[in-house]
């Protein structure tokens, strides 16, 4: 029993970074932007808060500086792809290679140092239930605060006249354009949101979660944010559900091991990415689907005044 | 108020992030070569010409900074650099991907004029097979390969002997008489490491079981301590990994079990967890070639060194560890020192219980390079394929 108390622990602690930056991801992507440097963008945010962590002894000031870091690259792409009209693919996948490289860059004296010491954390209370205690409130707070900004998002998006305006211009921006909504602002404040939350995201792989920084350290966690948004056809909640069940089936194979079941190691470490596909294949089967939930001008640059 | 207070507050954080990249990029620099003597006026009468140093050059696989493997590499070349002084001058490239990049890299350290070239790399076997049959005047020198040739040779190192004694330690210090093991990939190497610390802990605790968990990555420290971790939750409480990073120590740290530091010296990274670090050092072996080629005795050979030699070295135990527990590690250092002790003797029963190795028989190298099998006491199965 309590290995699987342990095991909930673990899928959600793995799972929060690819919540967070796949709500970011999210939002960008509502507003119409498809941002593939997610990858660039959490490994300069990593070495960012890991810097600052390890010069400040702050958790906090690290997230910071995570997210002022996701969103000034963010900021970088918002203006290639809104003003001049880059192509958004290329210009992301542009910013991901760029990050690696740039990150491996700034992040050299950084590699092998040691972060100070951190209390571990736990739920007063809480933390004592047996089994619970240890599956859920033991957990660093970024972990909790992933779920509310979760809610807080979902509620933005479809409660509120901002959510509204958002959504407007990831659906219709020459609608948008027509009422008067300032359509490129308003994409580059949600590409830089989503940058931002790509930032706390890498920032919590390098300063909580190995926590150390190496170049090439995401290891791949952007890309499966960004598949995390069409497997949860861009609903905050299944994003956040779909975070959790990566993470899950990624803790799994590392506790089956650990607990002797015989399952090829190498067919578990490509579940994840299989599980993937068959979502993505299974969801561009039903066209409604994706035709209710897609923002419909995903990917298409805006020219006001046509 | 507070919103400005907050405002300021990320503002500081965005500085301090763009003083320490500033500051980063400028300590980060390497030494370049220096460009292209400018045309100064040489020196009237320059001094009688000093002979030609010899050059040397290095093929890294990570960056020096990764604290493990290719650190330990570069604190050879910095040894034989200090012992060696102007006799010889040596260059390194670093984080040179296994396979056709490694062979351009090669080729252009030949170019350059290097008359040794040191591979640090398994992966990079066929693309210096290939640059030696064209220079058959440099002398090239891999790392944990298999093959040879007139011009290349190969060096090892005998990480077993480090993994048995971290073994001995494990076994005494174990409160659950369950081992961990972070496994990279299912070859004999790290098979031969797994066993011999199943081995090492089984000589002194008869109770001990070591689980074994695969991360199929030399390098994912998010990973390997995702796997430490759940090692930690199988009741493990001592661990040892064949990956390159620290993340299993610092796992280890965070939930108050036991772990070793691997390659090189960990020990600052996980004061409280680390038992001792399984160090490789390398210089020895550089000085040797470095001897036989300015002695023209460099001949083409397989070298398989380990603590007898001083390439491995259990080094940096604990402080915490009781001193019992120390001389039975110094027995065996001494034993593997004057010969007397071989990790690999007889009986060594496999976990399906055949016999690997009779009585009194000691493996010999062909045994070690071809073992495919869990020692007695390892739980799970090899991936199949190996």
């Amino acid at each position: 029993m309590n290995e699987i108390a342990l095991l909930i622990a673990a899928t959600l602690s793995a799972g929060t970074p690819l919540a967070i930056a796949g709500l970011g991801l999210l939002i960008n992507e509502r507003a119409g932007v498809l941002n593939l440097g997610a990858e660039g963008m959490m490994l300069i945010a990593a070495v960012a808060g890991f810097a600052v962590a390890f010069h400040t002894g702050s958790d906090t000031l690290a997230f910071a500086a995570g997210a002022v870091a996701g969103a000034l690259s963010a900021a970088v792409f918002g203006v290639l792809v809104i003003w001049m009209n880059t192509n958004q693919y290329a210009t992301g996948l542009a910013l991901s290679l760029f990050g690696a490289g740039f990150s491996a860059f700034v992040g050299i004296g950084y590699v092998g140092k040691k972060l100070a010491e951190r209390p571990s954390f736990e739920l007063p209370w809480l933390a004592e239930l047996p089994l619970i205690g240890v599956a859920l409130f033991r957990q660093h707070p970024m972990v909790y605060l992933t779920i509310l900004v979760t809610a807080f998002a979902a509620w933005v998006l479809y409660r509120t006249r901002t959510g509204l305006v958002l959504r407007a211009v990831g659906e219709s921006p020459e609608s948008a354009h027509a009422l008067g909504y300032p359509v490129r602002p308003l994409r580059l404040a949600a590409v830089m949101t989503g940058g931002a939350l790509c930032g706390v995201s890498g920032a919590y792989l390098s300063v909580v979660y190995a926590p150390l920084w190496v170049e090439g350290m995401v290891a791949g966690r952007g890309w499966i944010a960004l598949a995390l948004t069409t497997f949860a056809t861009w609903r905050p909640a299944r994003v956040l559900l779909g975070a959790y069940l990566f993470g899950g089936v990624t803790m799994l194979q590392l506790h089956l091991q650990g607990q002797g079941v015989q399952v090829p190691s190498q067919f578990m470490s490509m579940l994840p990415y299989l599980a993937t596909i068959v979502v993505l294949v299974l969801i561009s089967r039903n066209p409604t689907w994706i035709r209710v939930n897609m923002p419909a001008s995903l990917g298409k640059p805006f020219h006001p005044g046509h | 108020m507070k919103h400005l207070a907050r405002r300021s507050l990320m503002k500081h954080a965005a500085l301090s992030a763009v003083i320490a990249a500033a500051a980063l990029a400028g300590c980060g620099k390497k030494e370049a070569p220096a460009p292209a003597a400018a045309p100064v006026p040489a020196p009237v009468a320059a001094p009688a010409p000093a002979p030609e140093p010899l050059k040397i050059g290095f093929v890294y696989v990570g960056p020096v900074g990764d604290a493990g493997w290719t650190f330990a590499h570069d604190l050879g070349r910095k040894a034989i650099e200090e012992k060696f002084g102007d006799k010889i001058k040596t260059t390194f490239v670093e984080k040179v991907p296994e396979g056709p990049d490694a062979e351009r890299v090669i080729r252009d350290l030949v170019a350059q004029g290097n008359k040794v070239i040191f591979a640090t790399s398994f992966g990079y076997m066929d693309a210096m097979e290939k640059v030696a049959r064209d220079h058959p005047e440099v002398k090239f020198e891999h790392a944990t390969g298999y093959k040879t040739a007139e011009n290349f040779r190969v060096y090892e190192a005998r990480f077993y002997e480090d993994a048995y004694m971290a073994g001995v330690v494990a076994g005494r210090m174990t409160k659950t008489n369950v081992l961990g093991f972070v496994g990279s990939f299912p070859i004999p190497e790290v098979l031969r490491n797994i066993n011999a610390y199943t081995l090492g802990a089984q000589s002194v605790n008869p109770k001990v079981t070591t689980k074994v968990v695969w991360v199929n990555t030399w390098f994912d420290p998010p990973k390997e301590s995702e796997a430490a971790q759940s090692l930690i939750n199988a009741r493990a409480d001592v661990l040892l990994q064949n990956t390159d990073s620290t993340a299993v120590l610092q796992t280890a740290e965070k939930n108050g079990k036991y772990a070793f530091g691997w390659d090189s010296d960990m020990s600052a990274f996980a004061p409280k967890a680390h038992l001792a670090s399984c160090v490789v050092l390398w210089a020895p072996y550089y000085e040797k070639t470095v001897n036989d080629v300015l002695n023209k005795t460099w001949k083409t050979e397989v070298t398989k060194w380990g603590t007898k030699e001083g390439i491995n070295d259990f080094a940096k135990v604990a402080e915490f560890v009781p001193a019992e527990v120390k001389a039975e590690v110094e027995k065996i250092k001494a034993g593997l020192k004057d010969g007397s002790f071989s990790v690999f003797k007889g009986p060594i029963v496999d976990s399906s219980g055949k016999e690997q190795l009779a009585k009194d028989v000691v493996g010999d190298e062909a045994w070690k390079g071809g073992i495919n099998f869990f020692v007695k006491g390892v739980e799970g199965k090899i991936p199949s394929g190996k």
